[in-house]
């Protein structure tokens, strides 16, 4: 302890003796560390908001179809097997680790009618309520989600997007409105919030939500010649129990991050390989999408980000790093006497050695630590004037301490060494 | 045991292809308590003998017993410690830190020792030095702050700190006037003869050389003349002493 407190007192007082040039000396510290620590947390604030959005565009989720029906050579078009079920979903989400939510789908397209009047809703989903976890779209601009017990019960709920919202009731809140999907009466218990247009084009707040048992039993029950107890005998109750087996049109699922998409589709392959009994010699019968694409974009952009902050903190750094040691050469010069007075009086040339070292790793750490001050004022500023999305980032800090101090060990070595190397007697000597 | 025994020290600096041989062969020995002046004309090889009886340098031969232990083979880093518990040094320039307070310029030489004193302890052993030097009331005062004489008494003390058993003083009075010169060396006298420390006057001065018992002259390379003050003076008296 001593032998790190007696030259860390030394250095101390030496530099308060020229708090000007100690200053000097450590702005190009405090503005190299200034800078990371600012662009990082700007960056990052950009970057996660960036992410975010895309994200939101589903980066990271995976589409499952059932795969197509061939017969004779003919393929009958995707959807035409009727092999995937919300089993599968179940399984896939206590079984696969790398998926994070997964959600079955079953579709509608029908009319939609409130009072006097109807609209034909881009799409109809049956789902459970982890379909807006799957969308990242969790955050509803009014009322609330269903959850499963709704699902489990078929009840007569949805959600309705903002495009559904304008059409049936200008701009009015829908909330407890009941509307009528294909004669089936839907009591309104939400509103989505807004998503715009997805990267094909598609306006994806032309939607409406419902609990997939209800769309299954109540709406396609009613139209199409699928055999459900309701539509086998006319007239008797939907049976709301899960049918022996009972198919859906697709499950959604999304990974814990894009990165981790290939691993979840191969998780999903195997499990689903394993639920359906294929022999190994068998196709899959189905089909597994994701959005490659947006993956990439993403990737290639966190990339590109990283790469500009090392970038500019490496410059930064340097040049701070650079000035430190050019401060020190002309103290060294300087101080040529009290250093051979300090040798005179029984200093050793380690001992030499270490009090400039120590000096200018007090420099580049007192710089480090108002670097990081000034670096989050000026992101803090950045946020409050032009509401730029800033994130705090410990790496950033953590990573321009450890910098600073190396800053002053590797720049401040050289002039310490010089200073070590000199012979008391010419250096008593030196005028 | 004298406190230092020289016997036959050489040395010779190297420049390029030629030998400068300094000191040709200087044998002597010094006695515990003695206040001796070291005399020369500038490149008699005063200066280069003071380096090495201060262990800031060596000697090309010959041996060099300090206290008891033969030295002039020891490390950097020994000698460092040498200078560090047993020698004292006062320069003509003071040599003083600016804009550091009398007190901790005192202080400084103790950063550099082994000894654990707790910072009180280290506190009063400067206060008191100061005081010895009749400078208790400006321990606080930076060198700037104080004349001439007061910052060489500021340094005798911090030749003082580490309780040395040999002080070297070269040229001390050099950068003072008449009468401070005289309260300075009034100083080394009274160390001497109160705390029994052995003094080395370097000087090319014989006012100041006086202050001295005992008188080494040194002209190119080797001990012209040894003796006690009182028979230098009656030699200069006599027009025969010294160089002149």
């Amino acid at each position: 302890m001593m032998r790190l407190l007696k030259p860390l007192g030394t250095a101390l007082r030496a530099l308060r003796r020229n708090v000007m040039r100690s200053v000097l000396t450590t702005l190009g510290i405090v503005i190299g560390v200034g800078a990371v620590i600012a662009m990082t947390e700007i960056g990052q604030g950009s970057s996660s908001a960036m992410q975010k959005t895309i994200a939101s565009m589903g980066a990271n989720n995976v589409l499952l179809f059932p795969g197509s029906a061939r017969s004779q050579g003919v393929s009958s078009g995707a959807g035409s097997m009727l092999t995937m079920t919300p089993q599968d979903a179940e399984a896939i989400e206590r079984e696969c680790p790398a998926v994070r939510h997964v959600a079955p789908i079953v579709g509608a397209r029908t009319q939609v009618v409130y009072a006097s009047k109807n609209y034909v809703p881009g799409y109809i989903l049956g789902t459970t309520p982890a379909y807006l976890d799957v969308r990242d779209w969790t955050h509803l601009a009014e009322g609330e989600s269903f959850d499963d017990r709704d699902v489990r019960s078929g009840s007569k709920v949805c959600l309705l997007g903002q495009t559904v919202v304008r059409e049936l009731f200008d701009g009015g809140s829908p909330l407890g409105k009941e509307i009528r999907i294909r004669d089936v009466p839907f009591k309104v218990i939400g509103v989505l919030a807004p998503k715009g247009a997805n990267t094909g084009g598609q306006d994806q707040d032309d939607m409406v939500i419902a609990p997939w048992t209800t769309i299954k039993y109540r709406v396609n029950a009613s139209a199409s010649p699928t055999n459900t107890p309701g539509s086998l005998y006319p007239g008797a109750r939907a049976n709301l129990r899960p049918a022996r087996f009972t198919n859906v049109d697709a499950i959604q699922a999304s990974a814990w991050s894009a990165e981790e998409v290939p691993l979840a589709v191969s998780q999903m392959t195997e499990l689903l390989r394993e639920r359906h009994r294929l022999r190994s010699d068998q196709d899959d019968d189905f089909r597994i999408l994701n959005l490659t694409e947006i993956t990439q974009v993403q990737a290639s952009f966190t990339e590109q980000m990283k790469a500009l902050l090392m970038a500019v903190a490496a410059i930064s750094l340097v040049v701070g790093g650079v000035g430190i040691m050019n401060i020190m050469l002309v103290s060294v010069t300087e101080r040529t006497r009290e250093i051979g007075l300090r040798m005179a009086v029984g200093a050793r040339s380690r001992d030499i050695l270490r009090q400039f070292l120590v000096e200018a790793v007090v420099l580049c750490l007192a710089g480090g630590a108002i670097g990081i001050a000034v670096g989050r004022a000026t992101s803090f500023l950045v946020t409050y004037v032009k509401y730029w999305p800033t994130e705090p980032s410990i790496e950033a800090v953590v990573a321009s301490v450890a910098v600073s101090a190396i800053v002053g060990i590797v720049f401040g070595f050289y002039p310490a060494w010089k200073a070590s190397r000199l012979d008391p007697i010419e250096a008593l000597r030196y005028e | 045991m004298e406190l230092i025994d020289l016997r036959g020290i050489y040395k010779t600096y190297y420049l390029g292809q030629i030998d400068v041989p300094v000191l040709k062969g200087i044998t002597l020995t010094v006695g515990r308590g003695e206040l001796i002046a070291l005399m020369g004309v500038s490149g008699s090889g005063k200066s280069t003998l003071m380096n090495i009886l201060g262990c800031l340098d060596h000697a090309t031969a010959g041996e060099y017993w300090l206290d008891g232990r033969e030295i002039s083979h020891a490390s950097p880093d020994d000698r460092a410690n040498i200078r560090n518990t047993k020698i004292g040094f006062v320069f003509q320039i003071f040599n003083l830190l600016p804009r550091t307070s009398a007190l901790d310029n005192v202080l400084m030489p103790l950063t550099y020792n082994h000894e654990h004193l707790s910072s009180r302890a280290v506190r009063q052993r400067g206060l008191e030095l100061l005081d010895r030097v009749g400078l208790a009331d400006r321990a606080h005062h930076e060198p700037s702050q104080l004349s001439g004489g007061q910052q060489q008494r500021v340094a005798i003390a911090r030749s003082l700190v580490n309780r040395p058993s040999l002080l070297f003083a070269d040229e001390p009075t050099g950068n003072l006037d008449s009468r401070t010169s005289e309260e300075v060396l009034q100083m080394f006298q009274k160390l001497n003869r109160e705390q029994k420390i052995t003094i080395i006057l370097v000087t090319h001065d014989a006012g100041v050389a006086k202050h001295a018992d005992r008188i080494i002259r040194i002209h190119d390379g080797v001990i012209q003349d040894d003796g006690p003050a009182s028979r230098q003076a009656e030699l200069t008296a006599a027009g025969t002493g010294g160089r002149s």
